[in-house]
């Protein structure tokens, strides 16, 4: 499977640096390196979601409880947890770091994927969230400790897109 | 039973936990027996008051943390109750109060009036003690017996589909989440 094990450790390693200590997460074929290393690090607590927007409760949970967290999910599964994005973590001033993988862009084969790709940077414009695209390894480290730095400094949600071109290695 | 009797029932065991409800009767009633600052109201984001228990208990298994739900909400976040089950913190009392309808928004009922059980889901979902109690005494005994337990409960209190005679009240959403956060970073220093 192509999905880049570099990339997804560099990713992984920039997120502890940052203080994350609470990963939720439900996997998705770019994510599968990132879940795994979760998985196996005994500073981090995984939880492993049945539903995405489940992981907006708990990382409001895990802040208020002062841990930080991030989810780790896909766009369509960012898509799904719109409502828990604005009425909790926006109406709550949540500071709440999104990882999601951007399926659905150029290159993509799923024909599955294909609509997802193209309204996931409205919807995050059309919901005032501030986000960055991954799409290089020298992307990844000060993108990831500034989208931290933003989300404390203004208490809202930010999201990160991992693209292809960071993500998946043809 | 009426759930503000039920709550009121509990309500001095409730200043020893973590207490977080879900939006509507429950917050309201529960801040008409007296606002604490160990308690936080989700007022909105329904099916998320669980996961945000949750997500308290795995932080802090130091503190016991209480969830008020409701049976609306529970229904539109099953999954969450599966995810409650695989974690199963041993620190989480969920109580789930079912009126069998959305109150708050006309009283249409929910499924569990047709039948659905979801003390039944919960045990079937993997939730370690689950109760359905129909009686103040009997919800009492069950919270305590939660409280004490070393496993995740869920308790099913039903209840009459009868609340408070309006939902807003003077405590602002931000005021109440920041007193909470605060609650929760003093509350680690004096118990250590």
């Amino acid at each position: 499977m192509p999905v880049s094990v570099s990339s997804s450790k560099l990713i992984y390693e920039c997120l502890k640096e940052s203080g994350v200590r609470m990963v939720s997460a439900l996997p998705e074929t770019w994510l599968v390196h990132l879940i795994r290393f979760a998985e196996e690090d005994q500073e981090m607590t995984l939880v492993r979601l049945a539903k995405e927007e489940e992981g907006v409760g708990i990382s409001a949970g895990a802040h208020l409880a002062g841990v930080r967290s991030a989810m780790l999910m896909q766009n369509h599964g960012f898509l799904a947890s719109v409502n828990g994005i604005v009425s909790c973590a926006q109406l709550y001033r949540i500071p709440l770091l999104m990882l999601i993988s951007h399926r659905g862009e150029m290159g993509e084969r799923d024909p599955w994927q294909t609509e997802g790709g193209g309204v996931t940077e409205h919807v995050l414009e059309a919901l005032r969230i501030q986000h960055a695209r991954l799409e290089s390894p020298d992307h990844v480290g000060r993108r990831i400790a500034k989208a931290q730095t933003l989300a404390y400094s203004a208490s809202r949600p930010v999201a990160l897109l991992l693209c292809r071109d960071l993500m998946w290695e043809e | 039973m009426r759930r503000v009797d039920a709550m009121n029932s509990v309500y001095p065991e409730l200043e020893r936990c973590v207490v977080v409800t879900i939006m509507g009767a429950v917050a309201a009633e529960l801040q008409s027996l007296g606002h604490r600052p160990n308690f936080f109201y989700l007022q909105h984001a329904m099916g998320l008051a669980s996961s945000m228990g949750l997500g308290i208990a795995l932080s802090r298994p130091e503190l016991t943390v209480v969830v008020f739900d409701g049976d609306g909400s529970v229904l539109m976040n099953l999954g969450g109750l599966t995810t409650l089950a695989r974690y199963r913190p041993s620190n989480l009392v969920h109580v789930v109060f079912d009126n069998e309808s959305l109150l708050s928004v006309g009283g249409f009922p929910t499924a569990t009036s047709t039948g659905s059980d979801i003390a039944g889901i919960a045990a079937a979902a993997g939730v370690p003690r689950t109760a359905t109690v129909r009686t103040v005494e009997e919800f009492r005994n069950a919270f305590a017996d939660a409280i004490a337990a070393p496993e995740l409960t869920t308790i099913v209190a039903k209840v009459e589909a009868v609340g408070p005679s309006a939902y807003v009240t003077d405590l602002s959403l931000l005021e109440n989440r920041y007193q909470f956060q605060r609650y929760l970073r003093d509350v680690g220093k004096t118990s250590s």
